[in-house]
């Protein structure tokens, strides 16, 4: 070995009860390794080697027999590898000097063959022996925690995540890239299954998050870099410029008034409305000030007007205001960048885009606002005409494998929802057309129940067209839903006014490069990856990066709550500790060797390697570094090493593996 | 699942990643999946730490085949180390058939942590591959001639 | 006192390491005057049974070009390292396989038949070298071709390493000062089993080309690309081994606007110097689209032949199937 000892390996093979001795000879395979293999003083089998008296076995083992490596061959090393190292370090034993061989997961559970599974688990024993006589004694990297935190994505999650963490006492950079916090909540007019008017339970916590003391609040800003690592991020933010001078304005709305520029407002107003090249995207925005938006401005594109400015009583526009680069140092990040809805026009038999009457979920929302294009009439395109039939489409972009394969989790309250407003607000007649009701949380199959008995019609099918091709008489100048009514087993052709299309959610445009940007991957489907779907849904694989609310997955407003604050609470959690422990798995540059070839260099998504110039050699920041190894295989010079996967522990491994053949 | 006639069982060497494949193998375990048990696998922290050396160490020790898991493309837990993986195995197998190994004794396999069914299907679908290519016994080939050539 | 006895041997070799040796010039007196050369076919006349008769361990520093082909070579290695008591793997041949090694990438019953039959051959009977004849004087022996090309130290234990096809003179001038100041008593000769005459890194080390970060969108060959003589050759595409490659030889051949071919041997440390520069240049290719990257690939037109160019012979696999 490295220190110049001789291995004393101890060897425990676990029964796990009879999970894995009802198929593996464990007594056996620990008898052949006490016996065969090389540098081991004593194989042991045991019950449950996790319990207590397990691990006692292994402490008493280290201190009387003076054993310098252990070996466990149990479960999965990610059930019980960190429980077996804390059995070496109580013992004085340091607890990398340990390896674990899966003889659960990956032999008994899988194989029924008993001769062949002792067989495989031998192997994979003499693997960890042979590969734990290598191993080197390593200690944690202790990193200390900013207690300052940054918050991307002002919508409800965020704001959650927000207020919580700044409640507690610490300082939260609240970053949005809208010019107002509010995200997508502040677009829909009434919230299921309640029936609460959004706007009004959300803007009290935007009022909170905008006037905390704890909270800077940057919208129209994005995040445009982060370096670091947990505890020790540095973020830089691009603050756009407004064109407003946020210390002098006082969000009077004088220069929104006498704008003469009006703009279609795609953004809130989901194309419905119009807004004025100087605008807030609603009235209650947080913060208040207004923004230019240059592209669409007359000053800016053409050199005249100045409007606002003439009119500004505390002369706050700013035209040559230019963009503000922002450093900020924080120990955490929570990501709540929520969700896009998905392009109805992928789907042309639904006709959005092509039928005027035809209207995506957002659209109806924003028409069904009292505070929207139309101050709450539901009517028509036209703005006038109020329908007097409506065509309500489940899951459009969702449940769908020539689109998106998974459920969008709200659409069908949703649906419910609108069926029940225009109800309310037009005595309609209602077509809701469904492939399943989906009703799971509190109060929402009871939801589902009164609107049963509003008389919506629920026609059980997956709509297949949306046309204006009149075939009969009274299909003139309708829309004609075509779906197969499955719960009777014919075609049905339903003429009506108005469609609305429950347009499911997707992941925004840019999250894979947002999860770059923080050093987090997307799934297939595009969501953040949490490190475990059920047991760690707002953790991510990297340490100090949370995510919470739509990002992660499709879900309604009490659950994106739920997680603005379990996100909050886990990232207070870092902060009252104050410190964390990494796992040292590291790569290092042996600078004696290493010749400057810069075959290294580009490889690290972290950007932990860089290039000295002045030496010629390439160095590897401990703290940058994530263990993954990369660099260590890529190396030509054989000059990188990597602590705990070293080139000498695994060719072992493979040595130990491959000991063993019939 | 047919053995071979005489017996001979191929035997496997697989690296795995530490995040997903090592999980979908894990997953396949606690769904009692049944599958070939002709791989052992060694855990790594990313496919990227798998060095050519370490398969060509493999095959020299008297592996029959190699098997490499890690995460899809995209999904990465070190975001985009498994490209390197891909570029390399890539290399590596222009390089074995080059040195007369058959196609189909190195594989790359692409796991989600809750694709345990398809990583055990591909395990199932390597090692009939692998029997019907035969046993390399690369080091007892290799000894044989030293021997031989002995002066 | 009589001069400490020197001797080089070449096996299956060029003469290369011969001519470096004596490239030396006027150093070689040094030679002449320190050691008695004892046995150099190459410089003097001398028989197999002159070796056989010296004591064991008379030679003090015995040179070993060549790699092990055939059984007269392994003779040859085995009699030497009797007889010496300091046996230098000589020469990329001896201490890696060298470019005969690159034999071992066919059937010797293969290279046979294609010396012995090709387009160019004037053999209508398809005649193949017998290895023994019944001569009327008595039955003669050719050496016989060993299914396997072999390194020195793969038959014979070795005590020292010099890489280099051949090793630059001043690297051998240097070795050469170094062990007669050793047998003076005056320098201390480094642990057995190590490399002598080369440098602790790779060709990188020495090359005075500019280097940036690597991204290859496609390599390119020497007969059809005229590289700049100023960037490194790999950013301009050239398969170029020096990264992979141990220094010592000052980078002559990218100096010269030609790419490293790898024969000082792999980095110290480094246990198959092909498996390293597999993986450096692979780990570079621009793309992570397995389409793209296999026609990118594509242009490594011999892999086995480009990364074990020297080598083969004590790479993990040693051979081809």
């Amino acid at each position: 070995m490295s220190d110049g000892k001789e291995p004393r390996i101890g060897v425990y093979i676990c029964h796990c009860g009879s999970n894995i001795a009802g198929t593996v000879d464990v007594e056996e395979v620990a008898r052949w390794a006490g016996e065969h293999l090389p540098g081991v003083v004593v194989g042991r089998d045991y019950k449950f080697m996790c319990s207590s008296l397990g691990q006692e076995l292994i402490e008493k083992d280290i201190h009387d027999l003076d054993l310098n490596r252990v070996v466990v061959g149990a479960c999965s090393p990610h059930l019980h590898e960190a429980t077996f190292r804390g059995a070496c370090q109580r013992a004085g034993l340091n607890p990398f000097l340990f390896d674990m061989a899966s003889l659960r997961e990956q032999v008994s559970w899988v194989c029924a063959d008993r001769a062949v599974a002792t067989e495989k688990a031998k192997a994979l024993i003499a693997g960890s022996v042979y590969r734990v006589a290598q191993n080197e004694p390593l200690e944690p990297i202790i990193v200390d925690i900013n207690p300052n935190v940054l918050v991307v994505g002002g919508g409800v999650a965020g704001i959650q995540a927000a207020l919580e963490i700044a409640d507690a006492g610490y300082h939260v950079y609240l970053v949005d890239r809208e010019p107002s916090i509010g995200g997508h909540m502040a677009q829909l007019d009434k919230t299921f299954p309640t029936l609460d008017c959004s706007a009004c339970i959300l803007t009290p916590k935007m009022f909170s998050a905008g006037t905390h003391k704890n909270i800077t609040l940057l919208t129209y800003a994005d995040v445009e870099k982060v370096d670091g690592f947990v505890g020790n991020f540095t973020a830089q933010i691009r603050q756009h410029a407004r064109k407003v001078d946020v210390s002098l304005c006082t969000g009077c709305g004088v220069c929104q008034e006498k704008c003469p520029k009006k703009v279609i407002d795609d953004v809130f107003e989901a194309g419905l409305g119009y807004r004025k090249a100087v605008y807030t995207p609603f009235p209650q925005a947080v913060p208040k000030y207004p923004v230019i938006d240059v592209q669409n401005c007359t000053y800016f594109q053409k050199g005249s007007c100045k409007v606002c400015e003439k009119f500004c009583p505390t002369g706050a526009i700013k035209f040559d205001q230019q963009d503000e680069l922002l450093t900020v140092n924080v120990g955490n990040v929570i990501l709540a960048t929520g969700y896009d809805l998905f392009d109805s026009r992928r789907i042309p038999q639904y006709g959005y885009g092509r039928l005027a009457n035809v209207f995506t979920s957002m659209e109806f929302e924003r028409l069904a606002n009292a505070s929207g294009p139309t101050n709450g009439k539901v009517v028509l395109r036209d703005g006038v005409t109020v329908p007097q039939s409506v065509a309500i489409v489940h899951c459009v972009g969702s449940r769908d494998r020539n689109y998106n394969s998974y459920c969008s989790a709200i659409c069908c309250m949703q649906s419910l929802k609108f069926a029940h407003l225009v109800h309310e607000r037009t005595g309609a007649r209602v077509y809701n057309c469904y492939i399943d009701i989906r009703t799971p949380a509190k109060s929402y199959d009871e939801f589902y129940q009164r609107v049963l008995e509003e008389g919506t019609v629920f026609v059980r099918g997956k709509v297949a067209e949306v046309t204006d091709a009149a075939r009969v008489p009274g299909e003139e100048g309708k829309l004609i839903v075509q779906v197969e009514d499955t719960l009777v087993g014919h075609q049905r052709r339903i003429p009506v006014d108005m469609v609305i299309l429950s347009a499911g959610m997707e992941p925004r445009a840019g999250a894979k490069e947002v999860g770059k940007i923080f050093g987090i991957s997307c799934s297939m489907d595009g969501w953040f990856i949490e490190r475990h779907p059920k047991l760690d849904p707002v953790a991510t694989m990297t340490e100090g990066i949370f995510i919470a609310g739509v990002c992660q997955g499709p879900k309604d407003i009490p659950a994106s709550v739920s997680q603005g604050a379990a996100a909050a609470a886990r990232v207070l959690g870092l902060i009252c500790r104050g410190r964390i422990s990494l796992e040292p798995v590291r790569a290092q540059v042996n600078q004696d060797q290493c010749s400057g070839c810069r075959i290294c260099n580009n490889l690290c998504p972290f950007n932990a390697i860089t290039f000295i110039e002045e030496r010629g050699v390439t160095e590897i920041n401990p703290a940058l570094c994530q263990g993954c190894g990369t660099c260590v295989a890529a190396c030509p010079a054989g000059a990188i090493t990597g602590t705990h996967f070293s080139n000498t522990q695994v060719l072992a491994q493979i040595d130990g593996l491959l000991s063993v053949m019939a | 699942m047919t053995p071979t006639s005489n017996g001979w069982e191929p035997v496997i060497v697989g690296f795995s990643c530490n995040w997903c494949s090592y999980r979908a193998a894990d997953s396949a375990g606690m769904a009692r999946i049944k599958y070939a048990p002709n791989v052992r696998f060694i855990r790594l922290m990313c496919s990227g730490r798998v060095d050519p050396l370490f398969v060509l160490k493999a095959f020299a020790d008297g592996a029959d085949a190699v098997l490499i898991s890690g995460c899809h493309p995209g999904d990465c837990h070190y975001i985009t180390q498994n490209y390197k993986t891909l570029r390399r195995f890539a290399l590596l197998k222009q390089t074995l058939t080059a040195l007369g190994l058959e196609d189909g004794r190195l594989r790359l396999v692409w796991a989600s942590a809750a694709e345990g069914t398809i990583l055990a299907e591909e395990i199932d679908n390597m090692v009939a591959d692998v029997r019907k290519l035969g046993p390399l016994n690369w080091k007892a080939r290799t000894a044989q001639r030293v021997t031989a050539a002995a002066g | 006192m009589s001069k400490p006895k020197f001797a080089m041997y070449w096996a299956a070799a060029c003469g290369g390491c011969e001519i470096a040796v004596l490239n030396i010039n006027e150093a070689i007196l040094d030679v002449d005057a320190n050691f008695e050369v004892v046995f150099w076919p190459v410089a003097m006349d001398a028989k197999y049974k002159d070796v056989e008769a010296m004591p064991d361990g008379d030679i003090t520093l015995c040179l070993f070009n060549g790699s092990i082909r055939n059984d007269e070579n392994a003779e040859m290695a085995h009699l030497l390292r009797r007889k010496s008591k300091i046996l230098v793997a000589f020469g990329s041949c001896a201490v890696d396989g060298g470019i005969p090694a690159l034999g071992n990438l066919y059937p010797t019953q293969a290279i046979i038949d294609t010396a012995f039959s090709t387009l160019t051959t004037d053999n209508p009977q398809g005649l193949r070298p017998q290895t023994s004849y019944a001569a009327p004087e008595g039955e003669i022996h050719i050496p016989v071709l060993a299914s396997d090309v072999r390194t020195l130290d793969q038959v014979v234990p070795v005590e020292y390493y010099m890489p280099g096809c051949p090793p630059e003179s001043k690297q051998i001038t240097a070795v050469v000062s170094l062990v007669i100041s050793a047998l003076k008593g005056e320098a201390a000769l480094p642990p057995a089993g190590s490399v002598i005459g080369a440098g602790a890194s790779t060709v990188c080390d020495e090359c005075p080309r500019t280097r940036s970060e690597k991204a290859i969108k496609r390599f390119r060959r020497m007969a059809t690309y005229q590289p700049n003589a100023t960037e490194c050759l790999l950013e301009q595409g050239i398969l170029c081994s020096g990264m992979a490659t141990r220094s010592g030889c000052v980078a002559l051949c990218p100096s010269a606007n030609v790419p490293c071919i790898g024969c000082y041997g792999g980095a110290p440390g480094v246990i198959d110097q092909g498996a390293r520069m597999l993986s450096a240049i692979a780990s570079v290719v621009d793309s992570d689209d397995p389409a793209e990257i296999a026609s990118i690939l594509a242009d490594v037109v011999d892999p086995a032949g480009t990364f074990y160019r020297f080598s083969l012979a004590h790479s993990l696999l040693h051979r081809a199937k």
